[in-house]
């Protein structure tokens, strides 16, 4: 135990904490949003992530672009693996939803059937980049990590006088990328007519089809919605630790399903608390003794906090959550 | 006829709430559809509203045959229905509960005509337009979710016992306010255990049990009718 390293350093543990937990906080969005609309908890949400990671690979690759390119062009790849991201993740959001559940609702199965086919989905969907697209085009793919170039260099911009802490421009864009996302959801969410809509579903499915709002088209929002985040955290994970896998999908779906209860899950801002929490928590842990712990520590983080707040810190649903 | 169900038959699982209800309402009417707990007005209402699917039988609305159509397919059409228990979002402000009134509406000046009106009808939603709608009292909460079916613009506007758990001082006011909204021109068919204040106010009703129609007439018929007196009246 070395609670001095803890100590010496928390600032900068801290400003890790943050990194790692707003990655989280976006994918937890998509888990929250769909719970909150569907009571439905996503399994293959941690798979619309993967995909996210893939498509940056993607467009690093098409464009030929590596580590050490012109500002100019660095700016663009990494706009092109942003939409590209976000469109790969939000159109795997999207598919599962047609595929899985859209027919199971139609039918009106109950609730444990939609949970099976989602960790179906997730399931398909690791072997597809693990296995089936390995047979037909072989590397990357496979059951191998890879490494992603870092288009995006990490660079120091200034150091906090004090604090001994070194700000680089990778931690700005990731944290300013996901707060910047999370504020544009939670704007669109309480303000615009949809996403008024999204909240009355929330809140009442019955009613508001008495109003008019069509669920079918609210449910296919927030798939769309949830995974442009995934696809958000995507391309933050990738600048952050350059890789993917085929299975990388996993632990981050966790520590982000994780995160939206922490935080009360159908509660968008419980998503951002329950991520920059469970991120922090982590560092901490994993300073203190050693990263065998994070994990340990953050589901231990998770229990105590259920056993007295049962339904997460905010505890709200997406409906009634509000400034 | 504004409003026509046939043979209407609506189940939850294997239990068969409904057993082929036929119902009518014109424009320009109040239709009260009165009953004990139990004996179908909430399923009817919801068969109508498109809620929940007919088993069979048919809705035919303003000429169309909406029975396949979804809820929000026919509050489009101008078949709008205040819920059981007002159904209003909690964890939205009064101003917020109005709009989801008028969502599917793009014709913003008549939208603020409306908004008008139902402040008009309902001076305490404006004294409130900012408060969460959770917070209010019953009887504010069954004004505003009066008021926000009124911003759908209804061509026949169906209430879901809109007197329950209210005081009778504020039943009075709330049946003299749907007095006001049929005046202004809007059909209605209302459906209530206060089968006083409903008969009372309604050109026709219907009595509903357990799931069939028993008898239908004016209001005033029923009203003098010995054997509805004795039922829904509490008189001998």
């Amino acid at each position: 135990m070395d609670f001095d390293a803890l100590f010496s350093g928390l600032d900068r543990h801290t400003l890790d904490g943050i990194t790692r937990g707003s990655i989280y906080a976006l994918v937890a969005l998509g888990y929250t949003m769909v719970y909150g609309v569907m009571k439905l908890i996503n399994f293959a949400h941690s798979e619309v992530f993967m995909v996210g990671t893939w498509a940056v690979l993607g467009v690093y690759t098409a464009l030929g672009v590596s580590a050490g390119a012109g500002l100019a062009v660095v700016i663009g790849a990494t706009l092109l693996a942003l939409l590209a991201a976000m469109l790969a993740s939000a159109g795997t959001a999207l598919a599962v939803e047609r595929i899985a559940y859209r027919p199971l609702r139609k039918k009106g199965a109950p609730p444990l059937i939609f949970l099976i086919t989602g960790i179906g989905c997730s399931i398909v969907l690791v072997e597809i980049f693990g296995q089936v697209f390995k047979v037909f085009f072989g590397a990357p793919f496979g059951r191998v990590t890879v490494n992603i170039p870092s288009v995006l260099q990490t660079k120091e911009l200034f150091t906090i006088p004090g604090l001994d802490l070194t700000i680089t421009n990778t931690r700005v864009i990731i944290i300013v990328g996901a707060i910047v996302m999370m504020l544009a959801l939670d704007t669109f969410v309480n303000k615009s007519r949809l996403g008024r809509g999204v909240r009355a579903v929330a809140q009442d499915p019955d009613t508001a089809s008495l109003m008019g709002v069509n669920r079918e088209r609210v449910i296919m929002l927030v798939f769309i919605l949830g995974g442009a985040m995934a696809g958000v955290a995507a391309l933050l994970y990738t600048i952050q630790y350059d890789i993917t896998k085929f299975d990388i999908g996993f632990i981050i779906g966790l520590k982000a399903f994780t995160a939206a209860v922490l935080g009360g899950i159908g509660n968008l801002r419980g998503a951002l608390v329950g991520g920059l929490l469970l991120g922090i928590a982590e560092v901490y842990a994993s300073t203190i003794w050693s990263s065998e712990w994070a994990n340990v520590t953050a589901f231990v983080v998770l229990v105590v906090i259920l056993m007295f707040r049962p339904t997460g810190l905010l505890g709200e649903s997406l409906g009634k959550a509000r400034a | 006829m504004l409003l026509e169900m046939k043979d209407a038959v609506l189940s939850y699982g294997k239990i068969e709430a409904l057993h082929g209800i036929s119902l009518e309402v014109a424009e320009g009417e109040i239709v009260a559809l009165i009953g004990a707990n139990g004996a179908g007005k909430t399923s009817t209402m919801r068969g109508l509203s498109g809620v929940r699917g007919l088993a069979s039988g048919s809705v035919v609305f303003d000429g169309e045959d909406v029975t396949k159509l979804r809820a929000d397919q026919r509050l489009r059409k101008g078949l709008v229905l205040c819920p059981e228990g007002r159904g209003i979002f909690p964890g939205m402000t009064v101003t917020e509960n109005l709009n989801m009134g008028a969502y599917t509406r793009k014709d913003k000046e008549a939208i603020e005509q409306d908004y008008e009106r139902v402040f008009g009808l309902f001076p305490r939603l404006l004294e409130r337009k900012k408060q969460v709608a959770g917070t209010m009292s019953g009887g504010e909460q069954q004004m505003l979710a009066i008021g926000r079916a009124l911003m759908s613009r209804p061509k026949l506007l169906m209430l879901d016992e809109p007197s329950m758990g209210l005081a009778p001082m504020l039943i009075q006011q709330i049946f003299d306010i749907i007095s006001e909204i049929a005046q202004q021109g809007t059909t209605i068919l209302v459906v209530e255990q206060n089968a006083k204040q409903a008969l009372s106010r309604a050109d026709r009703a219907y009595v509903l049990e357990t799931g069939h129609i028993v008898k239908s007439g004016t209001g005033v018929e029923l009203l003098d009718d010995p054997t509805v007196r004795e039922a829904y009246l509490g008189v001998a």
